[in-house]
């Protein structure tokens, strides 16, 4: 499998900080994976982001040791701009992204930005709108319409750039529940049909873990466990590391000196199936 | 404590955000609010220290007109934390984020220093004491915001999506300063999507669609009403799911881990 994002032995120390945010970080993502990273407040998550779409070391000042390689560009090596044609990053809130008189005219400013020619941006618009589902509202502004379709809008505009890594910066922290949902049902969907290599930042694990090929943990500025989501939740430590562990996994542990399940349940209909199998 | 009644509020750009709402918030309840986005929660709230009037309708806040009091006297029981925590700072330091309301209120100065320490110690802010609010992360904002209010001790508390932007330990201490507030007598209101956050506490659930409360019921009833739960656009919680899907019984349900551990353990025999 070819690398994706590559992340060699690198410590990063904002200036003025009193300790690194990162600490010897070695990451490797392959091509085409949905990879969550948890962890609690200040634990490198966001330094970690910035550190993969560039705006770290370009924007932040500090001391950058190691290497990070993105679609095998050396991030410290390439303009954000560049990047950003490999990396498109939403935002947690899309009303810090989102500012154009129409959803239409917004998804087109990034694409203006890069220079393209008229036809290609009206082409890539159309893409992206029908992507994402938001051709109804094409012509509102950004106050007219709902979180999240603001949410929606925020991804077009990042994925009509036609990036091969989408980040996404707790993506359904601002939405009702059937929103979050459909929006991760969207991404799920996204990722398969454009090959897309997707990276959420989430603290709650219920909704994500089951779309997920991997979970990367992270405790003040290190990786403290990177895996297949089941194998990283099966360590009950993860608790009091501050990780939203779901609470069918958490009931599943307390569970663990009376029942052996042969895998670990992530949702309520795993569950009751291994505790099913179990009882046989 | 607070009344609504028959409260219509119409947005100066003419939309109905509030319609017809008649609803009571007695002493040391603890209440969620529910719904969509863009349901009339957070408008709901604003009413309740006075910073939105009704258009129609009254409310009453400790049996005052909130049209009769200013916001600041109405903050002092009150107290309001809302969603965008950018709105809610403006301080220089953390530190005087939390000592303007108390001031303003009139605390002495030994009280005033005492109940900064005690609000920046409890929410782990104290080693930002001096820094400037606005280089705090989002989490930490949330604290901050938190803190100020917790520090004047108001008597009804109102959290407006509170654990947004919050790992599990902070979501953790926020519960058990929402139980300790109970204990005490106090009022809590929490505006939420976090439905698994909610769960354990079994509130009394206020359901708002469309500027109308549509239900208002224990926790129990709430997430167990498929047909509410679609029109609120709200989701199971993942025990109520569970039970359900192992025939727990009528009206039976799992209200946290350790119900269902039990429940478990009564009735499988497990390899």
């Amino acid at each position: 499998m070819p690398k994706i994002i590559e992340i060699k032995g690198f410590t990063f120390h904002y200036a003025g900080s009193p300790r690194p945010a990162l600490t010897d970080v070695n990451l490797s993502i392959d091509d085409g994976e949905i990879a969550i990273i948890a962890g609690p407040s200040g634990c490198g998550k966001s330094t970690l982001l910035r550190s993969i779409n560039g705006l770290i070391p370009h924007m932040y000042s500090g001391t950058y040791i190691g290497e990070v390689y993105i679609n095998n560009l050396k991030v410290s090596e390439h303009t954000i701009s560049e990047i950003a044609k490999h990396v498109g990053y939403v935002f947690q809130n899309p009303e810090n992204q989102i500012f154009m008189f129409s959803v239409e005219r917004d998804i087109a400013f990034g694409l203006e930005n890069l220079g393209l020619p008229r036809e290609e941006i009206k082409k890539r618009v159309d893409w992206a709108i029908d992507l994402l589902g938001i051709r109804e509202i094409m012509h509102r502004a950004p106050h007219e319409i709902s979180d999240g379709q603001k949410q929606r809008v925020a991804i077009a505009g990042v994925l009509a750039m036609k990036p091969k890594i989408l980040i996404l910066d707790e993506p359904t922290s601002l939405l009702d529940p059937l929103s979050a949902l459909d929006l991760i049902t969207t991404v799920k969907h996204l990722h398969d049909t454009l090959k897309l290599t997707v990276i959420v930042v989430e603290h709650r694990l219920d909704l994500l873990v089951s779309i997920a090929d991997r979970l990367i943990v992270m405790e003040d500025g290190k990786i403290i466990s990177n895996n297949e989501p089941r194998e990283v939740l099966k360590d009950d430590r993860l608790l009091t590391v501050g990780v939203g562990v779901p609470s069918i996994v958490r009931l599943r542990h307390l569970l663990k000196d009376a029942c052996i399940f042969k895998h670990l349940p992530l949702t309520p209909s795993e569950f009751v199936e291994q505790i099913n199998v179990a009882q046989r | 404590m607070i009344e609504f009644n028959s409260v219509t509020y119409i947005h100066p750009a003419g939309v109905k955000a509030l319609d017809d709402i008649t609803v009571k918030f007695g002493q040391g309840e603890l209440v969620a609010i529910v719904g969509a986005n863009g349901a009339g929660k957070t408008t709901l709230v604003k009413h309740m220290n006075g910073l939105l009037k009704p258009t129609k309708g009254t409310v009453k806040v400790f049996g005052y007109d909130t049209t009769q009091q200013t916001v600041a006297s109405l903050s002092r029981r009150v107290g309001v934390v809302f969603q965008n925590s950018d709105h809610q700072l403006f301080s220089d330091t953390v530190e005087h984020e939390v000592e303007f309301g108390l001031r303003n209120f009139g605390f002495s100065h030994e009280v005033v220093k005492q109940r900064v320490d005690w609000a920046l110690r409890f929410f782990g802010l104290n080693e930002y004491a001096t820094t400037s609010p606005m280089m705090l992360s989002g989490g930490e904002k949330k604290r901050l915001c938190l803190a100020a209010v917790l520090a004047w001790d108001p008597d009804v508390l109102v959290l407006d999506e509170p654990t947004v932007g919050q790992d599990l330990l902070n979501k953790e201490k926020l519960e058990q300063i929402i139980r300790l507030l109970l204990t005490q007598g106090k009022t809590v209101i929490l505006v939420s999507h976090d439905i698994e956050f909610l769960w354990p506490m079994q509130p009394r659930t206020i359901v708002m669609s469309r500027g109308k409360i549509i239900a208002d019921k224990p926790a129990s009833k709430v997430f167990t009403d498929d047909s509410l739960l679609a029109e609120a656009r709200l989701i199971k919680p993942q025990l109520v799911e569970l039970a359900q899907r192992l025939n727990v019984g009528d009206g039976e349900v799992f209200d946290n881990i350790y119900t269902a551990k039990k429940w478990i353990l009564d009735r499988f025999r497990c390899a």
